[in-house]
């Protein structure tokens, strides 16, 4: 014991404990990291020949951007690790196949059935661990608590899709999409893997429970509507100056020259 | 009074109160005195009378509203009847609104009547103002109405601006923070005017209180102070009107307020409340719901202000916070220690709108310089007719719209699927060149319309008839307009370059000489009226020209 308050003062303590620190940190991180990863290789239950089929899908229609082995080329990105939940929703809300280049992939009809998305979906997966296609018990909004997903969403989502998630603009001609009459699972799988401009929001950054709620918050916006009347784009005071002056002084001014149509 | 006049008895019960009240007051003197006078009758007269209607509405409906709302700051756990809502912590403020939202009956169609009221009066006040820079009704002696007008402007946008912060939600959270933020960028006081204001750092516990007292009171005391004396010069400087026969600068014609107008203005006030209720019935503003309660880390995509002060918000976009290598951003090194001056934030905060109010407030003066023109007017100038106000009046909306269009750059990106960065580069030329092309532009229509003026009243209208003559040679008939017509054409101010002339003692002072170079400049190319000559000699040459239906203008003629 001595001997070690004798050497809490020698001038590499310092750097040895710094040492020591960041060993730890790094070790829990990889240990948690690990621990996702495993679950999220745990909840793929596709069988190998879904994997296979979905292999035949891929080469027919992505390999041309994505490489043959999903690798990736200078048209697109590798998809090794993004996991199904990436292919579930770029491919389910029709964004992929992308139909050009762009600033970002835009929706479009989607063109496989659900079967052909999971087996596209189980082929990705396989090539390395991602996130997975969320849980039922994650998407049931009876479940979930509207009013801490409100909080979680002007916190980390309201500044791109706006507090009434009407959607916003990003630089250079990205956008932030509206989010009315998007699919739970997407809302879902785009938090967890952050398609497009999107950031990731992780599952210790937003927990699943979390994600639930912020789910939850936003199909009770959408189900409860808008109270007061037409919400004009829920866009806020542009629109609302843009009516008043548009309609509001059009009628205002139908009424002047009516009231004075008689000329004196 | 002779003598034999008896004192006078009413018949009815009804006559005997209004002569009891009457001798006493003597209302019926008044009402013969202010029944008489005489109004013109225009639609463009009638967005001042918007304005003053809504403002009653704005009375109305916000007294309805304070009677439910709680302007505190302090902190509570919301659990009205909006459950996305439920068990979030919020300012009592932001509660409160709420609950007049969604708990108190007829709550909701009031805060709407009440916020689409006030974006209505600011826009009635501002094309008022425009009408009455466009047709030239600042001038003698109209000029002190027309500082009034635009304090009472500006007085509209610190109501619109005090109360847009008052539900304390998220939006004008954000807004009071770029407030802040501009106060802080003010040299050397900033600071201490932010600390005094919020009370303390931002937010703060004590703004929405304060803002609330000057919001109910100290403002809306201070617009109707200012109606009150607006109204008062109205009613002694009388009406202006339009050009036309047997309107001169010494009369009015129109009809009297009592009753034409009494009726009129009264149904418009009812008209005008209509509107707004069935606008606020119908459609939503300032859901504070949506936005939640104010937390300083958050901020939503699509954050403006309202649409008045939408312009200082886009002039703030426009700026650069850097320029290549420039900063605008400059640390002053001062004995102390650093200061630093945010030229970022307080060039286009403060310059523009400076700019806009000083040159609209002292635009009468400017003109009367420029022209030399110190005469009474009553007859408003046709905006044609003096292509150069319209040509500075345009330029001027040109400048506030492109700010105005900044405001609301990202909603033009994502309506329009175009860049935001574009969308902003070309707003920034635009600010520069939109409004010296928005002047030479507006001038050259004006000009050209003065010359179609002077193309009909001197060789008539096109009459759409096709004529062959016996040669075989086509021509069209031109039909003259009729006298009334003609008198609006011809009868305007003509406004003539005036050189620099000497003072006094003989020298031309550099002052003038600077006021000759703007004369020029504005009043070279000009239209000059027909004549009485010109039009003798048009109708001498194309008299075999005219067609039926002239018969009129002939008899008026003569």
């Amino acid at each position: 014991m001595k001997a070690l308050s004798k050497k809490r003062r020698h001038p590499l303590a310092a750097v040895a404990l710094l040492l020591f620190g960041l060993l730890i940190t790094g070790s829990l991180y990889t240990a948690a990291g690990n621990i996702q990863e495993a679950k999220a290789a745990e909840t793929s239950t596709a069988s190998q020949s879904d994997i296979e089929e979905g292999g035949k899908l891929f080469v027919a229609n992505c390999a041309t951007c994505h490489g043959k082995n999903a690798e990736g080329t200078n048209d697109g990105p590798s998809l090794i690790g993004v996991g199904a939940a990436a292919v579930d929703f770029q491919v389910g809300t029709g964004r992929m196949p992308m139909q050009m280049q762009g600033p970002q992939a835009q929706v479009k009809p989607v063109q496989f059935d659900d079967e052909q998305i999971s087996q596209l979906a189980a082929y990705v997966a396989s090539l390395g661990a991602g996130p997975a296609i969320p849980d039922e018990q994650y998407l049931d909004t009876s479940e979930g608590d509207a009013a801490h997903g409100g909080t979680v969403f002007r916190v980390n989502c309201a500044m791109c899709h706006n507090a009434a998630a009407a959607g916003g603009a990003l630089t250079r001609g990205k956008f932030a999409p509206t989010l009315t009459g998007v699919e739970e699972k997407h809302i879902y799988e785009a938090m967890a893997t952050g398609p497009q401009n999107m950031p990731v929001f992780n599952d210790s950054n937003i927990t699943p429970t979390e994600k639930r709620d912020v789910i939850t918050f936003l199909k009770t916006i959408e189900a409860n509507g808008s109270a007061g009347g037409a919400a004009l784009g829920s866009l806020g005071p542009v629109a609302e100056g843009l009516f008043i002056w548009t309609a509001g002084l059009g009628i205002v001014i139908a009424f002047t020259i009516w009231l004075t149509s008689r000329p004196s | 009074m002779a003598a034999n006049t008896t004192e006078y008895t009413a018949a009815t019960k009804t006559g005997r109160i209004a002569d009891f009240v009457d001798s006493r007051v003597g209302g019926s003197a008044m009402v013969k005195e202010f029944g008489r006078k005489i109004f013109p009758d225009h639609w463009s007269f009638m967005f001042g009378e918007v304005a003053l209607y809504t403002f009653v509405l704005l009375l109305l409906s916000g007294t309805f509203l304070t009677f439910f709302f709680d302007p505190s700051m302090a902190h509570v756990t919301y659990n009205g009847s909006y459950v996305p809502l439920k068990g979030v912590g919020m300012s009592t403020a932001m509660a409160s609104t709420l609950d007049i939202s969604f708990d108190v009956r007829g709550g909701l169609f009031m805060r709407q009547v009440h916020h689409w009221s006030a974006l209505l009066f600011v826009a009635s006040v501002s094309v008022h103002m425009l009408r009455v820079f466009f047709t030239g009704a600042f001038r003698r002696p109209r000029e002190l109405n027309w500082i009034v007008g635009g304090v009472l402007l500006i007085l509209g946008l610190a109501a619109g601006f005090t109360g847009y912060s008052l539900p304390d939600d998220l939006l004008s959270g954000n807004g009071l923070r770029i407030i802040d933020g501009v106060m802080k960028a003010l040299p050397i006081a900033g600071t201490y005017l932010s600390m005094f204001f919020f009370g303390g750092e931002f937010p703060g516990e004590h703004v929405i209180p304060r803002l609330y007292s000057l919001h109910i009171m100290i403002v809306p005391a201070m617009i109707l102070l200012m109606v009150a004396i607006h109204l008062f010069m109205v009613v002694v400087h009388k009406h202006t009107q339009y050009p036309g026969p047997g309107r001169t600068n010494n009369n009015v014609v129109g009809f009297p307020v009592g009753p034409v107008y009494a009726a009129k203005a009264g149904g418009f006030f009812f008209i005008v409340f209509g509107i707004i209720a069935l606008i606020s019935g119908l459609f939503q503003i300032n859901p504070v719901w949506n936005y939640g309660p104010y937390d300083p880390s958050p901020v939503s995509a699509g954050t403006q202000p309202d649409w008045y002060i939408g312009f200082v918000d886009g002039a703030l976009r426009l700026m650069p916070g850097v320029l290549g290598n420039f900063s605008f951003e400059w640390v002053i090194p001062f004995p102390w220690g650093d200061n630093t001056l945010i030229l970022n934030v307080l060039l286009p905060a403060l310059v523009p709108a400076g700019a806009l109010f000083a040159v609209m407030f002292a635009w009468p003066w400017i003109e009367r310089w420029v022209t030399k023109d110190n005469r009474e007017h009553h007859l408003l100038d046709r905006p044609r007719n003096a292509p150069f106000r319209t040509a500075v009046g345009v330029a001027g909306v040109v400048f506030y719209s492109v700010m105005w269009a900044a405001a609301s750059s990202d909603l033009i990106a994502t309506h329009f699927h175009v860049s935001l960065n574009d969308v902003t580069y070309w707003l920034r030329t635009l600010f520069f060149l939109g409004p010296v092309v928005a002047f030479f532009l507006t001038r050259r229509i004006c000009l050209s319309l003065q010359r179609k003026d002077r193309e009909i009243v001197l060789h008539g209208r096109e009459a759409g008839i096709i004529e062959m003559s016996p040669e075989g040679g086509f021509s069209e008939k031109h039909e003259q307009v009729d006298v009334y017509r003609r008198y609006v054409l011809t009868n305007f101010n003509d406004r003539q370059y005036i050189p620099a002339e000497p003072d006094a003692a003989g020298h031309i002072s550099r002052k003038e000489k600077r006021r000759a170079k703007i004369s020029k400049f504005f009043f070279e190319d000009r239209v000059a009226p027909v004549t009485p000559s010109e039009l003798e000699a048009a109708h001498a040459a194309h008299g075999h020209h005219e067609v039926e239906g002239d018969k009129k203008s002939e008899s008026l003629e003569s």
